[in-house]
């Protein structure tokens, strides 16, 4: 039998959204609470993975996988086939949590057209987490564009002052990238055919045929293709210089909004990076050819170092205390790119840990805004000082938060980012030196930040009579600390997680690359007779079926 | 023979009989009656319907056969177009009830005049002789003229009506010329010997030249009726000026008659000469992407607005006759031009029904500030044109992507990436317009006084319908994929079977 825990986790925040469709709109209590629960029940339902998950840790190959290629229109080759590796589950996890958790810190900030933000909310939730499911490129495609349309919403409806602009510039610059991703996956798909004959979208097909486009076709059209896709993913991400939409976007959405933007949108263009471009076109990124002087791969690494110290310097300048946060994602994801184009196993899987990490303290950064802001509707850092001595708990929770993302030791921020600059170093020294700027000005920024808004007396009175945070507040941080400290004091089951996926996808781009033999013996105990070439599928007929039977046979 | 002969015109006599049905019942009916104008009408075209039921049930498995002496090919590919346009005008009935008693303007000549065009869109569909072709055009043009002028009493509307009358005729004139310089050359009308006659011996003659004129006139007159650039000056017009009901009719029933004449006529009779025409669709296709989805951008009435969309789908549709190779089409590209006018017959007119709907008292509701916050008036409305938006922008998971979707596919497929990179930009770029109607209705304020929006029960059926469709096109595809392939003769992906077996 089939194990429908994916879609599970996929449709119930859309389950909730229709539920909610029937609701009256005046009673908005309980619009409130039923989007809670549901939201609520999103994470619950995905709890139960992480124990199956972690059983097959080590395994290779996708686990969970539903559907079979070409289910859902046999005609074009489109199937609805879900599936999830190292990767996509910690992703998962971290959108089913941070869903929860923006949505109960929406419950009094939000107070106009309550119900349709709920909704909204609910079906934004399930396009992120059919982006991260999705084994089947039309269904990614269809899932990476339909969720453009809720945000937009979002942004648009309840944003500040300038949301009609951020919400537009938003759909369309990131509809611009994701357009030409749509003529990318077609050649691939073309290319299929004429290699083996079959139309399919499903990714496992395709990871067979993509990377021999070329020697097929040459490098000319092999590096416009992986153009096509970078484009989609670095507007995402967003790499510099195609990080406008963010600040815009980021500064005008509500609360709840960055948070998601900032905690799971942006993973999706960093998710896109190692789920296609890297195993697509590893030929176009190890191509020694030059333009205007470097690499493909050295373009890459140089946009993301650039980004890593351009976000840092532009936050220090911030007056805003959101654009501050907005730009420092900019850094962040710097990081993560760094981390990944490094192509080494440690730079991945620092990479995505910095993800989740990036998901977890950047989104409790919007949410420490997002408190600020409610109580004194205004974001100026220039309004604020001595915060601390009005509301202590709070101050507290922002000191944990600000140290987890500049990268403190014992923090989660620290543990992403010095495997990043240590996969970095192997590779090339001169690139993790120029990325280390980054973390000193990540410092500077966020504790002047801290400086001018909590030390120091308070000067302006209309601070004095502010509250300290209320329990429900509380109760959205306390998740994302107990995350912040567990990665930052024990990050080997994250890494454990990372593992397989990550060494794979190296061993896919780098062939030769001397993969760690980590926790081999761990390995050895959990999997019964793990092959030892560690591939998806090698033959053009979709392990879709055999999978999920080879699952359960070793249970 | 010669009964079925003349049975495979029943769903077009059917129509032509319950047209003139309609205007004998209309003189009885008293004033207030005349809402069973509409439902004779629309039981012509349930009747129209049953009858192309009939002919497909009969026809089978064969490919099709000849009808009305030779003049007229009932295929798979007729049959699709019949359908479609009877959908659409069953769609365009639903909207025009409430909408013509609100104008005071409800007499039985306009459901009349709309099921006569019908037949003429059934004619040209169906004809495989160019006289039979021009014929149903003109059927089709007069009785359109007539409808964009039939508020009598509106300057627009009769300005409207002037305009696309005189370069219609205009244009009917060269497209007229064109076929006569084809028969003059091929010494037929039918568009199977024209075909042979030009490969054969035309394009190889001296009279090579005058062969390209003849294309060049009928394409004119081609371009017109589909509205392409450089011959679109009339739709912004017409559409704007004509009853909303009929801008909902023209843009899909008529539009996609246009088409279906056409690709007879391009795909067929002139087919030899692919390797002129392609290079001039390619001028006119970017020319129509391009002008249309500029003048879109500053347009401030809806109706305007909703034209230029409308153009700039022509041009997307037109790439799909370009793909393929120099004398060869692409299966898929004509694929997706039937497909992208089955998606686009439901999502514009949702679009046209919802700008219907809002005419009201003393509102005339074409204007941009006319959506302002439709969602607190209307939410259900503001919901459905959100999703009819979308749709036309070309969002999955609405029936609009499929179009799209098709129609690049082709091209990369054929290997047109540059005309395929140019497509997908410019489908971007028309999401911007697309958001700013989203942007009115959901993002805009209410004007003080203007209370919930009152919607009848033949609107709220038309919009039902429409959207049913458009959601169910972009979920579940791949029904309609299949008849499309089917009104194609595609046979089903072979290699999927293996695929999945």
């Amino acid at each position: 039998m089939e194990n429908h825990i994916l879609s599970i986790i996929l449709f119930t925040p859309l389950v909730g959204a229709i539920l909610l469709l029937f609701v009256p709109k005046e009673n908005k209590n309980a619009i409130r609470w039923i989007a809670n629960f549901f939201a609520l029940a999103g994470l619950l339902v995905s709890i139960p993975l992480v124990p199956m998950f972690w059983e097959q840790r080590f395994e290779p190959g996708f686990k969970f996988i539903e559907g079979a290629p070409g289910n859902w229109i046999p005609s074009i080759g489109a199937g609805y086939v879900l599936g999830i590796d190292g990767i996509s589950f910690l992703l998962i996890m971290l959108t089913t949590l941070l869903g929860w958790i923006s949505i109960l810190s929406s419950w009094t900030a939000i107070e106009n057209r309550v119900k349709e933000y709920y909704i909204w909310f609910l079906v934004l939730q399930t396009g992120m987490l059919g982006v991260f499911m999705a084994l089947d490129f039309f269904l990614f495609f269809v899932f990476w564009e339909a969720m453009l349309v809720p945000m937009y919403l979002l942004i648009g409806i309840w944003g500040g002052p300038r949301k009609l602009y951020a919400a537009i510039k938003f759909f369309l610059y990131t509809l611009a990238g994701s357009v030409l991703m749509l003529l990318g996956i077609l050649f691939l798909y073309f290319h299929h055919q004429h290699v083996t004959g079959v139309y399919t979208f499903s990714l496992q097909a395709l990871y067979d045929t993509a990377p021999r486009i070329y020697s097929d076709y040459g490098p000319h059209i092999a590096t416009l293709l992986f153009l096509s896709f970078f484009f989609a993913f670095a507007i995402k991400v967003p790499m510099f210089p195609f990080h406008t939409w963010l600040p815009d976007a980021h500064v005008e959405a509500p609360t709840a909004g960055s948070v998601i933007l900032a905690g799971v949108l942006l993973k999706m263009g960093t998710y896109g990076f190692i789920r296609f471009s890297l195993p697509f076109f590893p030929n176009v990124l190890l191509n020694p050819a030059t333009f205007m002087g470097m690499t493909v791969r050295g373009w890459m690494i140089f946009l993301s170092i650039i980004g890593i110290i351009y976000g840092a310097l532009v936050s220090l300048m911030q007056k805003d205390m959101k654009k501050l946060v907005a730009y420092s994602s900019v850094s962040h994801l710097g990081f993560c790119t760094l981390g990944i184009f490094a192509l080494t196993p440690l730079g991945l899987s620092g990479s995505v840990l910095q993800q989740i990490n990036h998901g977890i303290s950047t989104g409790a950064l919007f949410l420490i805004v997002g408190i600020l802001y409610e109580r004194r509707h205004t974001r100026e850092i220039a309004e604020y000082g001595g915060i601390s001595n009005v509301m202590p708990v709070y101050a507290t929770i922002t000191m944990i938060m600000f140290l987890s993302s500049m990268g403190l030791p014992l923090l989660n921020g620290f543990v992403g980012e010095f495997t990043i600059l240590q996969g970095t170093f192997m590779e090339n020294w001169k690139w993790g030196a120029w990325a280390v700027p980054g973390v000193v000005l990540a410092a500077a920024y966020l504790l002047w930040l801290y400086q001018r808004v909590f030390f120091g007396t308070v000067t302006n009175p209309k601070n004095e009579k502010l509250n300290d945070l209320t329990p429900r507040e509380v109760a959205t941080f306390v998740p994302l600390l107990i995350m912040a400290f567990w990665i930052g004091l024990y990050p080997k089951p994250f890494f454990q997680i990372l593992e397989q996926p990550v060494n794979h996808t190296i061993a896919i781009v780098r062939p030769d690359y001397p993969l760690p033999a980590v926790n081999a013996a761990a390995q050895a105990a959990t999997t019964v007779a793990a092959p030892t070439n560690v591939t998806y599928t090698t033959t053009p007929e979709p392990s879709a079926a055999s999978a999920p039977a080879k699952v359960k046979g070793k249970k | 023979m010669v009964w079925t002969d003349y049975l495979l015109a029943l769903p077009i006599t059917l129509l032509t009989l319950f047209a003139l049905g309609i205007l004998l019942i209309d003189l009885m009916l008293p004033r207030e009656m005349k809402w069973a104008n509409a439902v004779t009408a629309m039981i012509g075209v349930l009747f129209s319907a049953a009858g192309v039921y009939k002919i497909q049930m009969w026809m089978g498995a064969s490919p099709g056969s000849f009808g009305l002496m030779r003049t007229m090919l009932v295929d798979r590919f007729a049959i699709y177009f019949w359908y479609l346009f009877l959908a659409g005008t069953a769609v365009a009935i639903l909207m025009s009830v409430r909408y013509l008693e609100t104008e005071h303007e409800n007499h039985g000549e306009y459901y009349s005049l709309m099921l006569l065009s019908v037949a003429g869109m059934m004619c040209m569909a169906a004809g495989f002789d160019i006289v039979l072709i021009f014929i149903g055009l003109e059927l089709m043009a007069i009785s359109t003229y007539v409808l964009v002028g039939f508020l009598r009493r509106d300057r627009r509307s009769n300005e409207a009506a002037l305009k696309y009358l005189l370069l219609g005729a205009f244009s009917s004139g060269i497209f007229a010329y064109g076929l006569s310089l084809l028969y003059g050359l091929t010494g037929s009308t039918n568009l199977a010997v024209i075909q042979q006659e030009l490969a054969r011996h035309i394009l190889h003659s001296e009279y090579k030249p005058v062969a390209v004129v003849a294309l060049l006139t009928t394409i004119t007159g081609l371009l017109f009726k589909i509205a392409a650039i450089p011959f679109h000056q009339w739709a912004p017009d017409a559409y704007e000026g004509a009853p909303t009901s009929i801008t909902g009719f023209m843009s899909v029933a008529v539009k996609a008659a246009g088409w279906a004449m056409l690709l007879r006529i391009l795909v067929i009779g002139l087919m030899p000469m692919r390797p002129i025409w392609v290079p001039l669709l390619v001028f006119v296709s970017i020319a129509t992407m391009t002008g249309a989805n500029f003048a879109a951008l500053t347009q401030t009435n809806t109706k305007r607005l909703l034209a230029y969309s409308s153009i700039a789908h022509v041009g997307y549709m037109l790439l799909g006759l370009i793909a393929g190779t120099a004398t060869q089409l692409s299966a898929d590209g004509i694929k997706g031009i039937l497909i992208y006018l089955l998606v686009y017959t439901f999502m514009n007119l949702g679009a046209f029904a919802v700008i219907t709907s809002l005419r009201h008292r003393n509102v005339v509701g074409d204007e941009l500030d006319d959506l302002n916050g439709l969602y607190s008036r209307a939410p259900v409305e503001a919901v459905l044109m959100l999703v009819f938006m979308l749709s036309l922008a070309g969002i999955p998971p609405l029936a609009g992507f499929y179009g799209k979707y098709f129609i690049f596919l082709s091209l990369i497929e054929s290997g047109h990436y540059v005309l395929a990179s140019l497509g997908v930009l410019y489908s971007v770029f028309g999401l911007y317009y697309y958001l700013k109607i989203a942007n009115a209705m959901f993002m805009g304020q209410v004007e003080k006084g203007e209370e919930k929006l009152p919607v009848s029960l033949t609107m709220r059926a038309a919009l039902g319908v429409t959207a049913l469709a458009t959601l169910y096109i972009g979920i579940l595809p791949n029904r309609f994929i299949e008849l499309v392939n089917w009104a194609l003769g595609i046979a089903q992906n072979p290699s999927i079977a293996k695929l999945t077996h």
